[in-house]
């Protein structure tokens, strides 16, 4: 049975509240449905929407964390994307950039290409960032839990690593209407 | 022979000023270099740094990615589906192994195809040579501009010699 007992809010539904408590910091959306569905809920130039290069959202958020220092860097990230680009739970917590927040919206299944199941259920991703040396690990399934959490990361040093049990539900929404070209020069305008 | 010092310098006198990568023999002394003054990131995986790169240059950095060609199979899906088509360039210093079927079984596929794999993906390319680095140099730093994708200088064995042993 997927998700995990107990889960009952949809990807849509953390995602808008994470949104919610940002305003200027950089954000890295993974491909998929994240993105698409972050380009609809609000769309702000300093969003980065992936398209491709699945499991490369926290190291393209690496790499602006560490280029700015002084702005805090928000990824929002799959599980399935996690487990591909595993590596960079190591990486990060080696260089321990202090404004890198790693959200992770766990679904288990990847939901961009049918709801196969990943296997997420079976290894704990919040255990693998926690056990490589991320500062600040965390695991929430309510909203209310994720909004304490969320703004909690924002206060703190990291890097940290937000993992939000989410349901399966897909919005229905179109694919982001912005050439990729674009979404580079837009977002480097805005985090300049 | 080509000092990592001179090299280093030459790309810092360019703009270079992030660097990333995973290692391999033939760019052990770069990355010494590199790392003596404090320049280098290190990578896990070849994606993972061409990803890394790719969020500096947005940051403002001028970055380059160091591989072994091994890596260049590794991180191909993110150069074209992430730096090629989002218009994000990158230096990637790509260690040539297996050229002229002179070396280990594993690299000698790679040495083989590897120019025609980066013609396919439309990835500008050179092959350093110490009697045109400054050429070879500019050309990089142009290309990069102009073109706004990845650009690759392909190292062979012996070009570049470090202080390092």
């Amino acid at each position: 049975m997927r998700p995990e007992e107990g889960t009952i809010q949809s990807r849509a539904r953390a995602m808008a509240a994470v949104l919610e408590l940002l305003t200027d910091q950089p954000v890295i959306i993974c491909n998929g449905f994240p993105s698409r569905e972050a380009y609809k809920i609000a769309d702000r130039p300093t969003h980065f929407y992936m398209i491709g290069s699945m499991g490369v959202a926290p190291s393209i958020g690496l790499g602006v964390a560490l280029a700015k220092p002084d702005k805090k860097v928000v990824i929002l990230d799959g599980d399935g994307n996690v487990l591909m680009g595993m590596g960079t739970l190591a990486t990060v917590a080696a260089l321990q950039p202090k404004n890198f927040i790693h959200v992770v919206f766990d679904n288990e299944v990847y939901g961009s290409t049918g709801n196969q199941p990943t296997i997420s259920r079976l290894v704990r991703l919040e255990q693998m960032a926690k056990a490589a040396g991320y500062a600040n690990v965390e695991r929430v399934i309510e909203r209310e839990d994720l909004v304490y959490e969320f703004k909690d990361m924002l206060k703190k040093d990291g890097p940290s690593f937000l993992l939000v049990k989410v349901t399966e539900q897909a919005e229905d929404v179109d694919r982001v209407m912005l050439e990729p070209p674009e979404i580079t020069r837009r977002f480097m305008k805005a985090i300049e | 022979m080509v000092e990592s010092d001179d090299f280093v310098q030459a790309l810092q006198d360019i703009g270079f000023d992030f660097f990333t990568g995973v290692p391999d023999s033939i760019l052990g002394s770069i990355i010494a270099t590199l790392m003596e003054r404090r320049l280098y990131t290190p990578a896990v995986r070849e994606d993972e740094a061409v990803g890394m790169a790719a969020g500096a240059f947005m940051a403002g950095k001028v970055p380059a990615v160091l591989m072994q060609n091994s890596g260049l199979g590794t991180s191909l899906n993110a150069l074209i589906s992430l730096n090629v088509i989002y218009q994000q360039p990158c230096l990637l210093l790509i260690s040539w192994r297996g050229f002229q079927g002179k070396d280990a079984p594993e690299h000698l596929v790679m040495g083989d195809s590897m120019t025609q794999i980066l013609d396919a993906a439309r990835i500008p390319h050179r092959t350093l040579s110490e009697q045109s680095l400054i050429e070879d140099l500019k050309w990089t730093a142009q290309t990069f501009m102009k073109q706004r994708i990845p650009v690759a200088l392909l190292l062979k064995k012996g070009i570049v010699k470090g202080n390092h042993p």
